[in-house]
């Protein structure tokens, strides 16, 4: 509770109670809804024994879950990385016609619920669907497989790694990139050293931000893939079919392993900007 | 692609003769850009309207007076009415707390305030059934009082306050610290008492963000579906609400059915980015990434 507000008297449960009702009223929430709910996964997850547990979460289906959305998310949002990159190029350096109604959909996975993108993109990459049954002759399958997995998460996590450079790349000034083409550099230097050092914690935070949320996801993803184990099952899905067998602690503890992915990531990200903002104020 | 990057817009800084190249590679990345976002988000946008409107009116109506349809999009409007005012007190109590002041582990509250966004939803589904389920903490004394949390719209609630929470306090706050604390010193000054200042003074200088905050809450609030599908126990025409009415239906090859109602969602994702858009341009709120 390091984090009440500063005032002269002297004890912390004399600060809480003569907290204003604004802290009050945040401390009750954050507390109801947030600390009580992480409270009840940690603790009933170490009611059970080590040996337990580490047999819980190294099952073999377990690990290929782990597998499937730890790597499938990696891949989805360092592909977003390149993609958010050039998009945020393309929307801050150029005019053409449709550059505003480009920006204002790039928000869309954000505002469109994932089980409704799970349901069109699933139909749009069956093998009779719209894009599906034109790479079908090419004997790509993307409903019901991996591949399924990866472009809902590049659905699903694309608005990060555009938001977070955009922002970025308006404040660059170009003066600094006309100063390298007047010294002499050529346009790869110019990129390499002029332009990426200072969008890179922005990218860095896109891509990791896209990641936690890849692997949380749930809707888009159950709806497009087959949910076969050790081909397209993924952590989230696990704990529910889990829960449907009322296997309690086997839920808890995969549970438990994505609640510990979600926090490092979050970790790594405050990292990132951390050090972003110390070089680049 | 990061080569054709380069050939930036600044023709005055490059020789002249590189004014065509940079077309070029200014026309590649367009391209690339509209190839990609057609892929994975126009097409499969444009799907939804195509598929529900394929069969025409009567196809809708067939859907509009199914009575599960229609308990899901009532569950589905009840549960984001109680939701987005209570975040919105949230939003703005834990914002007031935070703007303008300095203390030890203030970072680190707004990042406990934001962890809602990098938690799974099925895991935030989770915790609230080891709380409140049959077998949890306290799930013996609610159940000996006959209340129902789990499988019931309280724990439908419980899961969209906990997946929409860090909204409204994340985009009221940059504009509580942009707007400062001298007006609201000046009111008090001038003896106003506390609700007075914040329904003159703090309200009007963040209505624009604390609108922005409500209609992000309000969309995910309504669509969320992994953290709803842990707690309600998916009850037709109970405890489902639309997403989980779409999988259903999707399940049971009524694509009909499905499509009807990412039909509704799908508007709702419109009018969002929508106003959104707006709200950018006439109140110069900035996007960022949630």
């Amino acid at each position: 509770m390091t984090s009440s507000p500063p005032s002269s008297s002297p004890g912390l449960w004399h600060q809480i109670l003569h907290a204003p009702w604004t802290w009050r009223v945040t401390w009750f929430y954050l507390t109801l809804f947030l600390f009580l709910p992480m409270a009840a996964l940690v603790l009933k997850a170490l009611t059970l024994n080590p040996a337990e547990i580490w047999r819980i979460a190294t099952d073999p289906v377990a690990i290929s879950t782990y597998n499937v959305t730890f790597f499938t998310a990696l891949v989805a949002s360092i592909i977003n990385g390149f993609a958010g990159l050039i998009i945020a190029w393309v929307l801050v350096r150029y005019e053409f016609p449709g550059k505003r109604f480009l920006d204002a959909i790039i928000d869309l996975p954000f505002a469109l619920p994932t089980a409704v993108a799970g349901l069109t993109l699933s139909t749009i990459y069956s093998t009779n669907g719209w894009i599906g049954g034109f790479l079908e002759p090419f004997g790509i399958r993307v409903s019901f497989t991996r591949l399924g997995v990866l472009v809902a998460m590049i659905f699903i996590a694309l608005p990060f790694s555009v938001r977070t450079v955009q922002p970025v790349l308006q404040d660059l000034e170009p003066e600094m990139e006309e100063a390298a083409w007047s010294m002499g550099a050529s346009r790869w230097q110019t990129f390499w050293r002029v332009i990426l050092p200072p969008l890179m914690p922005a990218i860095l935070t896109g891509v990791a931000m896209g990641f936690s949320r890849a692997v949380g996801e749930y809707g888009s993803v159950v709806i497009i893939a087959g949910n076969i184990p050790f081909q397209d099952l993924i952590a989230p899905v696990l704990i529910i079919q889990r829960l449907e067998q009322f296997d309690y602690a086997g839920a808890t503890v995969i549970g438990t392993v994505l609640l510990l992915i979600s926090l490092s990531a979050l970790l790594v990200i405050n990292l990132i900007q951390a050090r972003g903002r110390r070089f680049y104020g | 692609m990061a080569d054709s990057s380069l050939k930036q817009p600044i023709a005055a800084a490059g020789p002249k003769s590189q004014g065509t190249t940079f077309q070029w590679g200014k026309w590649l990345l367009v391209a690339f850009v509209f190839g990609f976002l057609g892929l994975i988000l126009l097409v499969p946008t444009l799907n939804v309207f195509v598929q529900a409107l394929k069969a025409g009116l009567p196809g809708l109506l067939d859907t509009f007076t199914n009575k599960f349809f229609l308990n899901a999009v009532k569950l589905t409007l009840i549960t984001a009415a109680i939701t987005v005012p209570l975040n919105t007190v949230f939003g703005i109590c834990a914002a007031l707390s935070l703007a303008n002041k300095n203390f030890p582990g203030r970072s680190l509250l707004i990042s406990i305030i934001d962890l809602p966004f990098s938690i799974s939803p099925v895991v935030a589904g989770l915790m609230l059934v080891l709380l409140f389920g049959n077998r949890g903490w306290f799930g013996p004394l609610l159940e000996a009082n006959g209340i129902k949390i789990i499988f019931a719209l309280p724990g439908i609630v419980m899961a969209s306050i906990f997946i929409t929470m860090p909204f409204i306090a994340r985009e009221v706050l940059p504009a509580l610290e942009e707007a400062g604390t001298q007006q609201e010193e000046a009111a008090a000054t001038l003896g106003a008492n506390q609700w007075q200042t914040f329904w003159r003074v703090t309200l009007p200088s963040i209505k624009w963000s604390l609108l922005y905050g409500l209609i992000l809450t309000n969309a995910r609030a309504m669509g969320e579906f992994g953290a709803v599908t842990v707690v309600s126990g998916n009850i037709v025409g109970k405890t489902q609400t639309l997403p989980l009415f779409i999988e259903e239906a999707h399940i049971q090859y009524n694509s009909q059915a499905a499509y009807t109602a990412a039909l509704l969602l799908a508007c709702l994702a419109v009018v969002t980015l929508v106003v959104k858009y707006l709200l950018e341009r006439t109140a110069g709120i900035q996007h960022r990434g949630h």
